[in-house]
């Protein structure tokens, strides 16, 4: 069972107090994009086995969105944000590199 | 490789059972091979099986990382049936059908195909007016289905409860023709017919890498070293992205948990299969009287094989209502697939950015039936370059807007 500390409110949330909100840190492409970039925007996933990043929302709680780092492999976190960044924080890449020293995700390292 | 008949049987019976040999070798790499399959699921067996039925290329590999059929192929809850909505699933799925009918036949290999028939309960008006609008689509593309009246679903299935009170039924489409067959058999029957044909099954050897060398495959690397090959079948289900990313290419796919569970063994109490799925959740009695039981998928990224223990929740509590002798039941087995999403629920079944790479992915929670005909397109796909029950399938499709969109439909297991 997976267990998010919310950031906003600090509760430990089980799973049924949550909502799974998919990949983290897209950035929108709309009109005026290229295809590619609206293709990749609307259908290419980040998939990996591994470290990744999520969105995830406090939906029987705080209501809040929030981001968490995890591991796909393994079901471990690393480690829950808040929703206003474009990228992970410094704690949370430094708690990942100090379990996983060669994690890459996406442009981030 | 020795027939199985009633006289291998009588044969066999009259000296202590000494003389059946392994139904496949298991023997080392060689350095090349005309064509590799990663992944020894049913869709890798299909696809070189049929590459040496239909083709006579027979110089193959099926690499396997675990055991052959220990992926979703040997974890599903195998429901076999072909009324999906659009064209190209329907062409594909009522194909996959057809083969399940003679697969004992053709692979001799007793798969236990038995279609006793497949109904999918509307449980809402959103449903009803869904399922009638298959049964027409299926109509015009010559896919035997009917939408049928709740007494009729009652009369089918007798110790169903019709009368809510959340989710009434409201009417069901069934398949007659649709079915189960043993999951495990399909996969030990194509892999014994494909080593019987000469080629070589490897298990217990992972691929690593896959070489491109000027646009085109040159080998993969695998735990048992590099072996060479001038084209590559990529079937690996929930893994598709990890492969895909070793060729330098990426997929529109997502990889999720679907869980599955058994109950007790009790005497046959339903003797079809029946999806229900606003509440996510579908039943079938196995032949040793377990009540197979499936249920909906995890709403994130996993690849552990294990599911979330609440959907299971779900799921039973959703069946209570509707089986309400399913209550009494003890749960026996429960486990998990990693199972591979993609943006409209239609599997991807392509050529590649890389030269000589095929991939064949995103069957998602409903490729158990797909398994003959998915083969059998695949195989004229790498063989020649095109087939007409793959075309639709591209990676391109999601580029050019040509969704094959399922999710309508099906968008539970199924
Ligand atoms: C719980 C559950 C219930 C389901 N119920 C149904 C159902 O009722 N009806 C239905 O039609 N479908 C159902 N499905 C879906 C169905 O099981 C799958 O779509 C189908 O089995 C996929 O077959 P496959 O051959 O593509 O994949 P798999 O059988 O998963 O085979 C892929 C193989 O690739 C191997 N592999 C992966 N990576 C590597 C590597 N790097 N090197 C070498 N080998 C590798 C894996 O070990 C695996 O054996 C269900 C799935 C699950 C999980
Ligand atoms: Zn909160």
């Amino acid at each position: 069972m997976l267990i998010l500390e919310c950031p906003y409110c600090g509760v430990k949330a089980e799973e049924t107090e949550l909502h799974a909100g998919g990949e983290a840190h897209l950035k929108r492409f709309g009109p005026g994009s290229s295809d590619d970039e609206f293709h990749d925007y609307l259908f290419m996933r980040e998939n990996p086995k591994g470290v990744h990043f999520e969105r995830w929302r406090h939906v029987n709680g705080c209501g809040k969105w929030f981001h968490a780092a995890r591991c796909t492999m393994t079901l471990e976190v690393f480690g829950t944000y808040s929703a206003q960044t474009y990228e992970p924080p410094q704690d949370i890449r430094d708690a990942i590199s100090a379990k996983r020293p060669d994690w890459s995700w996406r442009e981030f390292k | 490789m020795k027939r199985y008949s009633v006289f291998a049987v009588a044969r066999e019976a009259l000296r202590y059972h000494s003389g059946w040999e392994r139904a496949w070798r298991s023997p080392e790499p060689k350095r090349h091979y005309d064509v590799i399959i990663v992944g020894a699921g049913g869709h890798g067996l299909a696809t070189a099986y049929y590459l040496g039925k239909n083709f006579g290329i027979t110089n193959v590999a099926v690499i396997e990382k675990g055991w052959l059929g220990g992926g979703n192929t040997g974890r599903n809850t195998t429901i076999i049936r072909s009324n999906y909505l659009q064209d190209p699933s329907a062409a594909i799925y009522e194909k996959a059908r057809s083969l399940y009918e003679d697969m004992s036949q053709d692979l001799n290999y007793n798969v236990m195909f038995s279609p006793r028939g497949v109904l999918m309960l509307a449980q809402t008006q959103h449903e009803i007016r869904g399922y009638q609008r298959t049964a027409h689509a299926n109509a015009l593309q010559g896919v035997e289905t009917e939408f049928v009246s709740p007494q009729r679903v009652k009369e089918i299935v007798p110790i169903i409860n019709l009368d809510g009170p959340r989710y009434p039924v409201l009417g069901a489409l069934w398949q007659e023709r649709g079915g189960t067959a043993r999951h495990d058999a399909v996969a030990w029957g194509y892999a014994r017919a494909c080593s019987g044909m000469g080629m070589d099954i490897i298990q217990q050897c992972e691929v690593t890498g896959v070489r491109v060398e000027n646009g085109r495959v040159a080998g993969v690397d695998t735990s048992k070293g590099p072996i060479d090959c001038d084209k590559l079948g990529m079937l690996v289900a929930g893994n598709a992205s990890v492969l895909s990313e070793m060729a330098g290419f990426r997929l529109p796919m997502e990889s999720v948990a679907l869980q599955a569970l058994v109950s007790e063994p009790i005497k046959p109490c339903m003797d079809v299969v029946v999806m229900a799925n606003t509440v996510h959740g579908y039943m079938s009695q196995s032949d040793k009287g377990e009540m197979v039981i499936g249920g909906g998928t995890d709403g994130f990224n996993n690849y552990t094989q294990r599911g979330s223990f609440h959907h299971i929740e779900e799921t039973v509590r959703a069946l209570n209502e509707t089986f309400p002798m399913v209550s009494r039941l003890k749960m026996l087995r429960q486990w998990g697939g990693i199972v591979d999403v993609t943006g409209d629920r239609s599997p991807i079944i392509s050529k590649t950015p890389v030269g000589n790479v095929f991939v064949n992915c995103g069957w998602g929670t409903g490729g158990f039936k797909s398994i003959p005909g998915s083969g059998w397109g695949m195989a004229e796909l790498m063989a020649t370059g095109h087939s007409s029950l793959t075309e639709a399938f591209t990676i391109d499709r999601f580029k050019e807007g040509q969704f094959i969109d399922e999710s309508v439909a099906a968008g539970v297991a199924h």
